[in-house]
Parts: C-alpha cells; sequence; structure tokens
C-alpha cells in the first residue's frame, strides 16, 4: 500500500495533471478570492468556496481519470494483483494518494482567511469549518472518480464518465424539483424504477425466476404500501434523490455549522466506492 | 512446490483452459510448449493469481492461491507476456517501487536491485526512462523485477521474445544458473528454446495437457515413435509377408522404389521394439536384398506437430493466449 502510495503522489508530480489539477483550482480560488473579499471587502470566505465547488467537477475528472484505467491498459495491474499486496491495498493506496493531491490546494487555502484577516475581523472557525466540508465534498468526487476509473480501460471514457456523474450530482436538487411531490407520482415512479431493477436483475443473473420474484415482491409491497400508508410517498423521490445531491451537505458546512451528519454522509460514500472499486477489480478476475 | 489440480477456465462458450492439472517439482525448469493461445498465458494467470479460474485450485508452496493469496504470490516472481512497465517511470525507480509492492525490507533492497540490475545487464540503463527503452531492454527490466527478492517460484511467460540472438544466449545461461536454486516455469511457442534449457517439457494444446515428459523420454512417449525405412530388391508380395511376419510391427506403407526393381517400406514399430536384425534375416531367408535400412526416431518437432496438430484441424484455434478480460 505505502508502495503504490509513493509511486501515485511521485508520478503526479512528476507529470503535467497533478500541476494542472493544484494549479487550475488554485487559479480559479484565487480569481474568487480577489473579486469577493479583495475588491468587494467581503470578509466571508466560504462564498469563495461555494463558488469553486464546479470547478471540481472538471478538475476531478482529470486527476482521477487514469489512475485505474491507464494499469489496466498498460497491463500493469499484472504486477500488482499478482504482488503480495491485497486489492483493498491497492485501492486505498491510490485513494490516499488521490487525497495528498487534494490536501496541497486546500493547504494553500487555508492561508487566504489568515490573509484576510490583515484587513478586518474575519470568523477563523467558520472559514475553516467551509474548508473542511469542501475538502470532504472533494475526497467523495475523488471516490467516485476512482470507481470510474476502475470500470474502464479508457483513460477518456473514464473521464467523461466521472464528470458525467458529478455534474448529475451537482444538479441533483434541480432534478428532484421537476417532480410533483404528491404521493401519487412518487408511487409511479417507484413502481417504473422497480421494474428497471428487475429488469437488471434479469440481466445480470439471466434467471427469470429470481427477476419475477422479486419484480412481484418489489411492486406488491408499493402497491400495498400507496394503499395503505399513502403519506409516506409524499416527497418521497425529493428525498431520494436528494440522497445523491453531494454538493448539497456541503452548504451546512458553508454556513458555518460543522454539520456531523454531513461528514459522515461523505465518509459514506467514500467508504462505499472504494468498496465498489474493489469489487470491479475482483469481478473481472473470475470473469 | 506447485501444485494445479483440474484447472478450468471458460470466457463465455471457449474453454480456455480445460481440465490441467500437473505438478512441478523443486529446482528444476518447466517449460510450456504450445502453439499460439494453447492456452500457457492463461494458465500461467491462474497460477500466479492474477485471473481466478473457473473451478479447479493452485498451491503454491502449499499455499492455495485463492484462499491464502498474500503468502502464495510472495513465493512468485512473475514476468507476464507484455513486460507489466510503467513508461513514466526510470528503470531503478520501477524496481525500487516492485520491491516494495513485494515487501522487500528497505535495508537490503538496494544492493539486490543492484544486483539484479547487474544480472540482466540493465545497469547502464538504469537511470532512463521507460518509455525509451528497447523492446529487449524492458524485456529485461521485468525478468529483474520478477526476479527481485528472489522468489522460490519464477514465473516467465514467453521470456525470449523481442531480444536478439546474443541476449537470448545471455538470458537461457541466465535461467539455467536460476534453475539450480529456484524452480522456473516458463512458456514459449518455440521448440528449440524450450529443449535447450528445460528440464521438463509440458506441451499444452487448446487448453489441455498433452504430453508431459522430460526432453529425452518425450519421443519414446509416442506410440509408433519407432519408424523404420526400408528398401528391398523383391517383389511386393514377397516383401509383404516378411512384414506380415513380425508381430512387433503397426503398420507399414509400400511403394515402388526409385531403384529398378526394389520396394521402399517405411514400418511403424512399437516404441521397445528394435526390428533391424528381424528384418535382416527375414529378408535374407527370401533372399531379398537389403539396399537400405534406416532406423529414425520422431525428433520432438515432430512430437510438437503431431500432437499439437489433430486438434487445430477441428477446432478453428483463434483464441489468444493474451485473452485477458
Amino acid at each position: 500500500m505505502a508502495a503504490i502510495y509513493r509511486r501515485e503522489v511521485k508520478s503526479f508530480l512528476n507529470s503535467v495533471t497533478g500541476y494542472l489539477f493544484i494549479a487550475f483550482i488554485l487559479v480559479v480560488t484565487g480569481i474568487y478570492f480577489t473579486a469577493y473579499h479583495l475588491r468587494g471587502g467581503y470578509p466571508v470566505f466560504s462564498y469563495t468556496l461555494e463558488a469553486i465547488v464546479v470547478i471540481f467537477l472538471i478538475a476531478v475528472p482529470v486527476l482521477t481519470m487514469r489512475i485505474l484505467a491507464e494499469e489496466r491498459r498498460q497491463k500493469t495491474d499484472q504486477l500488482l494483483l499478482t504482488s503480495p499486496v491485497s486489492v483493498s491495498g491497492i485501492v486505498v493506496g491510490k485513494y490516499l494518494a488521490l487525497v495528498t493531491m487534494l490536501l496541497i490546494p486546500t493547504l494553500i487555502m487555508a492561508v487566504y482567511p489568515l490573509i484576510l484577516t490583515q484587513f478586518g475581523s474575519v470568523s477563523l472557525p467558520e472559514s475553516y469549518t467551509a474548508l473542511a466540508g469542501l475538502f470532504l465534498l472533494a475526497g467523495s468526487f475523488l471516490a467516485i472518480g476512482l470507481y470510474l476509473s476502475s470500470t474502464t480501460e479508457n483513460q477518456v471514457i473514464a473521464a467523461v464518465l466521472t464528470f458525467l456523474v458529478l455534474f448529475l450530482c451537482y444538479i441533483m436538487d434541480g432534478i428532484a424539483s421537476f417532480f410533483p411531490e404528491t404521493a401519487s407520482a412518487s408511487f409511479y415512479a417507484l413502481v417504473i424504477a422497480a421494474a428497471a431493477a428487475a429488469f437488471l436483475l434479469y440481466y445480470m443473473t439471466a434467471h427469470t425466476l429470481i427477476a419475477a420474484a422479486g419484480f412481484l415482491l418489489a411492486e406488491g409491497t408499493l402497491t400495498a404500501l400507496f394503499f395503505l400508508r399513502p403519506s409516506i410517498y409524499e416527497g418521497l423521490i425529493q428525498k431520494i434523490l436528494g440522497i445523491f445531491a453531494i454538493t448539497d451537505r456541503f452548504s451546512e458546512f458553508t454556513n458555518g455549522i460543522f454539520d456531523l451528519s454531513g461528514v459522515i454522509y461523505y465518509l459514506s460514500i467514500i467508504v462505499v466506492c472504494l468498496f465498489l472499486t474493489v469489487q470491479s477489480i475482483q469481478k473481472r478476475r473470475w470473469s | 512446490m506447485i501444485e494445479a489440480e483440474h484447472l478450468t477456465k471458460r470466457y463465455g462458450n471457449h474453454l480456455a483452459v480445460d481440465d490441467l492439472s500437473f505438478t512441478v517439482g523443486e529446482g528444476q525448469i518447466y517449460g510450456f510448449l504450445g502453439p499460439n493461445g494453447a492456452g500457457k498465458s492463461t494458465t500461467m494467470n491462474i497460477m500466479t493469481g492474477y485471473i481466478a479460474p473457473t473451478s479447479g485450485e493452485v498451491r503454491i508452496n502449499g499455499h492455495s492461491i485463492l484462499d491464502e493469496p498474500e503468502e502464495a504470490r510472495k513465493c512468485i516472481g512473475y514476468l507476464p507476456e507484455i513486460p507489466p512497465l510503467y513508461p513514466d517511470m526510470t528503470v531503478k525507480e520501477y524496481l525500487v517501487f516492485a520491491a516494495g509492492l513485494k515487501k522487500i525490507p528497505r535495508k537490503s533492497a538496494p544492493d539486490m536491485i543492484a544486483d539484479l540490475m547487474e544480472t540482466t545487464g540493465i545497469t547502464d540503463m538504469q537511470n532512463r526512462l521507460i518509455r525509451n527503452l528497447s523492446k529487449g531492454y524492458r524485456q529485461r527490466t521485468g525478468l529483474a523485477q520478477a526476479l527481485l527478492g528472489y522468489p522460490p517460484v519464477i514465473i516467465l511467460d514467453e521470456p525470449m521474445v523481442g531480444l536478439d540472438p546474443r541476449q537470448i544466449i545471455e538470458i537461457r545461461d541466465l535461467i539455467r544458473s536460476l534453475g539450480r536454486k529456484h524452480t522456473v516455469i516458463l512458456s514459449s511457442h518455440i521448440l528449440s528454446e524450450i529443449s535447450a534449457v528445460c528440464d521438463h517439457i509440458m506441451i499444452i494444446s487448446h487448453g489441455k495437457l498433452v504430453a508431459s515428459d522430460t526432453p529425452e523420454n518425450l519421443p519414446l512417449l509416442m506410440a509408433g515413435t519407432n519408424t523404420l525405412q526400408l528398401t528391398v530388391r523383391t517383389d511386393e508380395q514377397t516383401l509383404r509377408s516378411i512384414l506380415n511376419a513380425q508381430d512387433a510391427v503397426l503398420s507399414y506403407t509400400l511403394e515402388p522404389s526409385s531403384e529398378n526393381g526394389a520396394w521402399d517400406a517405411v514400418i511403424r514399430s512399437e516404441t521397445d521394439s528394435d526390428l533391424r536384425e528381424a528384418l535382416f534375416f527375414g529378408c535374407a531367408k527370401q533372399n531379398a536384398a537389403i539396399l537400405n535400412m534406416q532406423l529414425s526416431r520422431m525428433s520432438l518437432e515432430d512430437i510438437f506437430l503431431e500432437l499439437t496438430e489433430d486438434e487445430t484441424k477441428t477446432e478453428g484455434g483463434d483464441e489468444n493466449g493474451s485473452h485477458l478480460s
């Protein structure tokens, strides 16, 4: 794990990707920082951080696209997977290297609130809470990018997929608001989703009985609940889609609240993505 | 050392490895021989734990590659068909990285790396980026990686590909010297490479082990290995009666010789028999003069072709050994 971590960090710092990632984030942060705080005189640092979230939608895929896809393309995964290192060790080593690359611009950004204190009173706890929130948010972006890089051996596909998924998460709030909040709307959406899930199950297992049983069970439960307790369906789509609205949780942090549930939420996303990455690598060995 | 039991690997409808079982003993050089797409690489990938078999088991030094992967892999050094090199690293950086992966103690690693670079002849290249190396040097860097930590089992998939004749001789000598202390398994589709270094040859065709023996014994394994060419000045009938009188004769073909009034016979007999004297006296009794008699054993080349040919005719054989996904 340590060897992989060292190699990845070195590789980022020996190639243009790592510097591009750091520079891109810092340049945009600098522009917003100048506009909001130095020129505008506004003392709340989280304004800048909120504005640069969108930059990570582009910067993260650049950093993560090759991390596992390239190993597969160059067949260097043969070295990693036949050496006495566990697959989870490989994945965690790679992830920590990505986080290290994120840590560099984050530490530089940590200086900015200190600069502002020269010109007036700035709430440092609030600023650093927001920065910690951004770090967690970008950390979960990196985990998503790592997972998607493991699903393909083409860097470009990995980058585009990562951008699309991150972008969907970013606008998830807006998507959720398309749906009416009535119980029947949620009911119909879930019925369709259950049918799609049953089809996916059939596609993956090629087992008609299991898929049919799953389909009937899910649809039956949904229908029964709809007639017995329609109230639980109200606004349910919004709640479900809200789970994927990763950027949403960040707003608590920008308000200066160290939101423990938000921390747990981001850490869960990271753990789930790393787990899926391990599974995706293991699955390929068995197929 | 290595025990493989009933290995099977299936890609969809295609059987890449079909119920393969073998045991590899300590301190010997084993050669996997087979035409392209016979399943050599797939077998090696299963042995090293890169891919899992559909069924069957591999044990390295008693450790199952599936149940105790880390223990088992510690005993193996592996050079895959395409050397797993990072083009953005220098040769030395790469070997340091590989030493870290193999958990070689940091104290002993630099000496070991210097030693291996010397053995494989890449010391002069140590600060070059792998991207800029020629195929031969890449192959040797991959080989140095496989030897890191001097593992008891060294598995080399087509180690000679891309090397020039002098390098081939060097690497061959290196492999021979490794065979004294390590178990070496190497694969090739070129027979002369295998017979030059290996103590034991395993011929694989269409995922099946079709023969396994020493290079010396392999010819004896073949049914009807002994072939006798005979030219006798006599008529067809007499020659037939002479040959039919011999129990050891399995089959023969006759045709008129280019020499006037003589017949050529190609006789296949049982492995442990020597027909020459019996035929001499048989012919003498019939007053038939033997003009030419020659015993020809099948060469390894013939055995290889015969063992692997029959099936290539019946099946397409389009599977590539590097078929991994």
